[in-house]
């Protein structure tokens, strides 16, 4: 299969290979471009990609750790609703924000353990191991939901004083609210513990070859536990990002299929914090787009087709760059002494 | 399914056949016991729920036919899900597939008038089952020539169905005799329709699929090679196999089913497209898939079993005041337990080379 | 060379393990002095690295006991044996490839600049210092996969070091060497012991052993047959300690008869899954009725080179000829149908379908053919005649035709493909490493019937890394280095030195 794949690359695929840096260039042109002409759009248009892009860079961190440990995680999507359901839940009945995105965090690093569970201890089939967790959380956010609950107010935005004050970057970058921030932090810690720590040489040495992990004495299996459980945390801020700071409410099945274009977005940064930034900002460049055209109205495509934008793209990505960024070598299997 | 020394193969087959059913029916009865866990958790009684749930799906002809009604998609959806692990495939777009079988199904039933039964009703199916081969090839040709994983391609595409499907509805197809988003009613000539008053003929075409999917990989050339690529797709390329086109037709036919699974709903159920009708065929498949150990013709109970589920809710939410997404939860157990086969085998203490294994796909780029 | 005087650093004291079903070590016993080279000799499946899986802590004994330096020890994994000193470099490098030399070394136990981070400067100048103290010269900022297998063997070797390993156990260390390099691996081993390093040196060659060991101790199926010293020892007396019998080390065949010519290539390429061109303007022939060896470490393009010939991996250059007709982008089915026999080197992987039933691997490609085939149907009743005349006609091992082949043994396996392959009409038999990893018994079996067939008027390419199995079968010998083809030897010109020479690149 991988022949095939090899033999007909074409001209299109070359261009592929640079297809992200020409979208960002071109989004970067456009936004200076349209500040100059329409300052107040251009603002809202980029602070929109910023947030609409966090949820994703949160759910392809904890697709990144896992991978990186070696375990696939495609479960992302139901362990971002469970803990957006949970946070919601703690929101309603302590009205305190902090404990909800405790709570989150909690309830994904939960949902992690079940995951690194079935895939470390039981040994399932991975991809099979997320689905049962994707349909679980499905079906457990539906059955305990009751509509009609309020809660008492969402995160609001934190201004980092003069900083907010600079033109354009200002009102973008430094007057979000509190897990936009972090999500930006955890880019940064990401890639510094996975590059330079002993917990990123070990975490990346099992995920590459756990036999050699094994025989310098490292736990492989404990490794992979514990990466999933955290990673387990970073989806669950995520889902806390959707009830917590976006919305402020629950909806069944609200996380809309992020879980996965998170995967995508993953994918597309090569399995690397920063990149994964970069593609996360694409996407909800992308996202924001939809709105804003739904928003001025004057253009007359169906809003079913720029719904759609997300997943084609998604799909665009796939298509380009599987095969040719090369994920951690022992990803997906289980590992056995025999 | 692996069959040991032939010394009394009749006994020695029924033994086998013994051990590879007590997996599903403990998995299911392990989800029934965790749902009533839930159940006693949540106020309610899981007695009397689960005894309404029973009544409303076997208890009465009336309620058996709904059952067997509710079965009908998800046969089409199992054996869609089943046939593609066959190939080495996990194919997640069950519902994006059957929505494009749905509303072309629809489409037909509605916009072709003066065909006698014998043609309207089979264009109409066959039509609704070739749009979803066609939007399953997608992924499939993805999956061959890019190396982009079915699961995620799959999934995109429901999302992208959902939009196309609703556009379509809410346009060129809509019914504008309403202010609802849905397509005509399909005419007389299109519907499938019931045997006597409560035994719907969709069923058995349903089962009659399953029997032909069987004979497909098991007792032709075309399913030695889907079943080979399956288990191993390099030594499938060594013996001469094209994978690529393999791929592309396993997925082409797993989405042939499941689109035909949408055509039934649209003909013999609902009678006409509405979206978002049936919107957990595509999971339900996985879990139908996966309880028959992705064997086509266990796909036939499984099915029943997750139908009587469904066709039994609403006694069961009228009778016990449960909400009936109870029943997404056992299922979700259920998948659970399938998948999880260790945690069943260490209860039933079956080794691990008894009662056959069941060989999925799984990773990333392993191609 | 006598070294039983030094004090005895390690001591395994009857250990036994029991595997479900098998019982791989049966009662063994083994004592290492200080600063020897003891050389643990047996064939596959003997028992040697289960044995030195515990005493590496990968394993756990089922009976017996170990002591380092007269003290009783218990290893609950490799950390517990590591912290004893003792060091292991296994046959399948435990090298992570995509990290650098000195991220490979401190793995595990790394150097630290507190709260968790690495001082990788340090760690740098660390492994200098290491390779610079041993001889073993490696730069440690490389990454492992740019590496030639020469170097990555130093940077395993150098791990155990920095551990502060003084007990090394190198498995089966010369696999992938050419002559030279196994010399110059000597010559490290020999520096060692000179700094009282104590190394257990696994192998099944015989040369080697006789060549490098202060003492060789020999296991057979499961049990430690003896321990002897190399003095009194030839060839093959070791064999028989080896095997329990007379073993006939040289296949009996007639000279060869070659006619038409059967493979022509005309300076072919091929590249790599990498992109990397490993096959580099090769041309050869076979003519039917010869064995054409292809000598060469393995990872030199022969894999590559099959591939490429059996219609698996496309070409990029050049072009070849099967039978007179240019197959140069045949499919493996148009290939096959052109009487081509493919034993591919890889035998899980490409060779069979584990799951499948032997019946159905017999078929694996012949499955649309009559009679197993009726049209678009498959024959049942044909499959299972078939594969009943084969298992007996071939030997193979196994309760019945319908038992998955995962579950049969190694050499079984290679049976059941080489029944297949053989019991069809073949004109070319490409064989890639057709007895690696398989019993004494089975090999044989196969390398008489690889003869048998050239006698029958078939053209054989063998390719092979064992130059005895070379040596034994070929009628003429190319040797492949680095992608090239380095010369074409008759079997009087092939003598090992010769061989070992042009495998490593030298001598144009």
């Amino acid at each position: 299969m991988s022949t095939l794949a090899t033999t007909s690359k074409s001209s299109w695929r070359e261009l592929l290979r640079y297809s992200g840096w020409i979208i960002a260039g071109l989004v970067v042109v456009a936004s200076i471009i349209g500040y100059l002409s329409n300052a107040q759009v251009t603002t809202s248009m980029l602070a929109s990609t910023l947030r609409q892009s966090t949820p994703l860079i949160l759910g392809a961190l904890c697709g990144l750790l896992c991978e990186r440990t070696g375990v696939v995680n495609i479960g992302i999507e139901g362990q971002m609703l469970f803990s957006a359901f949970i946070g919601f839940l703690a929101n309603v009945y302590t009205g305190n924000l902090v404990i909800a995105v405790a709570a989150a965090i909690l309830a994904g690093m939960l949902v992690g353990g079940l995951h690194a569970f079935m895939a470390v201890y039981l040994k399932m089939d991975q991809i099979i191991a997320g689905t049962v967790i994707n349909i679980l959380a499905l079906g457990l956010t539906g059955f305990f939901y009751t509509a009609g609950l309020t809660t008492e107010g969402k995160l609001q935005p934190i201004n980092l004083g003069p900083l907010a004050d600079l033109p354009l970057v200002g009102p973008v970058l430094f007057n979000n609210p509190p897990i936009t921030y972090m999500a930006i932090i955890l880019v940064f810690v990401m890639h510094y513990v996975l590059f330079f720590t002993q917990w990123g040489l070990r975490t990346r040495a099992v995920g590459e070859h756990p036999s050699a992990a094994d025989t310098v004495g490292i736990n492989v299996n404990r490794m992979r536990y514990i990466n999933v459980i955290i990673a387990g945390g970073i989806a669950g801020l995520a889902g806390g990002f959707l009830t917590l700071e976006a919305v402020g409410s629950f909806e069944r099945a609200m996380t809309n299929g992020r879980g996965f274009v998170a995967l995508a977005v993953m994918i597309f940064g090569k399995w690397t914090p920063f990149g994964a930034w970069g593609a996360a900002l694409l996407f909800g460049f992308a996202s924001a787009l939809q709105t804003q055209l739904q928003f001025i109205g004057t253009i007359e495509i169906p809003h079913q087709f720029i719904g759609m934008l997300p997943y084609v793209l998604t799909i665009v990505v796939l298509a380009g760059l599987v095969g040719r960024s090369r994920p951690p070598a022992a990803v997906g299997k289980p590992y056995e002494t025999d | 399914m692996t069959t040991k020394t032939p010394t009394e193969p009749g006994q020695e087959r029924l033994k086998q056949f013994l051990l590879a059913a007590a997996i599903p029916i403990t998995a299911v009865l392990l989800a029934a016991l965790i749902g009533a866990i839930l159940l006693i958790l949540s106020g309610a009684d899981p007695i009397a729920a689960y005894s309404a749930l029973i009544k409303g799906s076997f208890g009465s002809e009336r309620a058996f036919g709904r059952t067997l009604e509710k079965a009908t998609p998800l046969i089409l959806g199992g054996l869609a899900v089943a046939f593609a692990f066959k190939g080495g495939l996990f194919n997640i777009g069950g519902q994006g597939q059957l929505l494009f079988g749905a509303i072309i199904a629809g489409a037909l039933g509605f916009g072709i008038s003066g065909l006698p039964f014998v043609i309207h009703m089979p264009l109409a199916l066959l039509g609704g089952a070739l749009a979803g081969a066609l939007y399953a090839t997608i992924s499939g040709a993805l999956k061959a020539f890019t190396g982009a994983h079915e699961v995620i391609t799959t999934i995109m595409l429901n999302f992208i169905a959902i939009n196309i499907t609703d556009f379509l509805a809410n346009g060129v197809w809509k019914d504008t005799s309403g202010i609802v988003a849905r397509t005509p009613a399909i005419l007389e000539t299109a519907a499938i329709p019931r045997l006597g008053t409560n035994m719907p003929l969709g069923f058995f075409i349903a089962a009659f699929i399953a029997f032909l999917v069987w004979y497909l990989l098991f007792r032709t050339t075309l399913g030695f090679e889907i079943r080979t690529v399956g288990l191993n797709n390099h030594a499938a390329h060594y013996a001469g196999i094209t994978v690529a086109r393999i791929t592309i037709l396993t997925m082409g036919i797993s989405g042939f089913l499941a689109g035909m699974g949408g055509a039934i709903e649209t003909l013999g159920v609902v009678g006409r497209f509405q979206p978002g009708f049936n919107v957990g065929l595509g999971f339900d498949g996985i879990t139908i898939a996966l309880l028959a150990r992705t064997n086509p013709l266990a796909v036939i109970p499984a099915a029943i079993l997750i139908g009587a589920m469904q066709g039994g809710a609403s006694q069961m939410q009228f009778d016990a005041k449960v909400s009936f997404e109870i029943i997404d939860v056992i299922q979700a157990l259920i998948l659970f337990f399938v998948s999880a086969e260790m945690i069943v085998r260490y209860i039933l203490r079956i080794r691990a080379d008894q009662g056959g294994s069941v060989t999925l796909s799984t990773g990333w780029g392993q191609g | 060379m006598n070294k039983t005087n030094a004090p005895i650093v390690l001591e395994a004291q009857g250990i036994t393990k029991r595997f479900p079903g098998v019982l791989a070590n049966d009662d063994v016993s083994l004592t290492l002095h200080k600063g020897e080279i003891l050389a643990l000799l047996g064939e596959n499946g003997a028992g040697k690295s289960t044995l030195m899986n515990i005493l590496y802590g990968l394993y756990h004994q089922t009976e017996g006991e170990i002591r380092i330096n007269g003290q009783r020890v218990l290893f609950h994994n490799p950390r517990d044996a590591i912290m004893n000193g003792i060091g292991m470099v296994h046959q399948h490098f435990q090298l992570v490839p995509v990290m650098s030399v000195v991220e490979n070394v401190i793995l595990g136990s790394e150097v630290m600049r507190g709260g968790g981070r690495l001082d990788i400067k340090r760690a740098i100048q660390e492994v200098s210092e290491l390779s610079r103290h041993y001889g073993l010269a490696v730069d440690p900022t490389a990454i492992i996969e740019d590496l030639p297998v020469g170097i990555q063997q130093r940077v395993e070797i150098i791990k155990a070091l920095y551990r502060k390993a003084n007990i090394l156990i190198l498995d089966e260390p010369t696999a992938v060497l050419t002559p030279q390099e196994a010399k110059e691996l000597f010559r490290i081993m020999h520096d060692l012991t000179a700094q009282g390093i104590s190394i257990i040196f696994i192998t099944h060659k015989l040369k080697e052993v006789l060549e490098v060991a202060d003492r060789i101790a020999v296991m057979r199926r499961g049990k430690m047959v003896g321990a002897v010293s190399p003095e009194n020892q030839t060839e093959s007396t070791l064999a028989e300690m080896m095997v329990g019998r007379n073993v006939i080390l040289q296949v009996v065949k007639s000279d060869a008869h070659p006619t038409d010519q059967m493979l022509r290539v005309e300076n072919l390429s091929v590249k790599d899954d990498r992109k990397v061109t490993v096959v580099n303007n090769v041309s050869l022939e076979v003519r039917a009725g010869e064995v054409l060896g292809v000598a060469g470490v393995q990872g030199n393009g022969q894999r590559e080179l099959v591939e490429a010939l059996t219609g698996m991996r496309p070409v990029s250059g050049g072009r070849f000829f099967i039978a007179g007709q240019d197959a140069t982008h045949f499919t493996p089915r148009q290939i096959t149908e052109l009487q081509v026999a493919h034993i591919p080197e890889d035998r899980e992987k490409h060779g069979l379908v584990m799951p499948y039933p032997i019946e159905d691997n017999m078929i694996l490609n012949a499955y649309f053919k009559p009679p197993y085939a009726n049209g678009s149907l498959v024959n049942r009743a044909a499959i299972r005649s078939h594969a009943e005349a084969l298992v007996s006609d071939f030997d193979v091992r196994t309760p019945s035709v319908v038992t998955p082949a995962s579950s049969l043994s190694g050499g079984n396996k290679q049976k059941v493909i080489v029944a297949r392959e053989f019991s069809k009409p073949v004109k070319l038999l490409i064989a890639a490493q057709p007895t690696r990893g398989i019993d004494v018994g089975s090999i044989e079996f196969i390398h008489k019937q690889i003869i048998q067939q050239r006698d029958r008027g078939v053209a054989v390419l063998l390719v092979s890394a064992e130059l005895d199995e070379i040596l034994s079968l070929s009628d003429r010998v190319v040797v492949m280095f680095e992608g090239r083809i380095m010369g074409t030897l008759s079997m009087a010109e092939a003598t090992r030195e010769k061989l070992g020479l042009l495998m490593a690149g030298s001598l144009d």
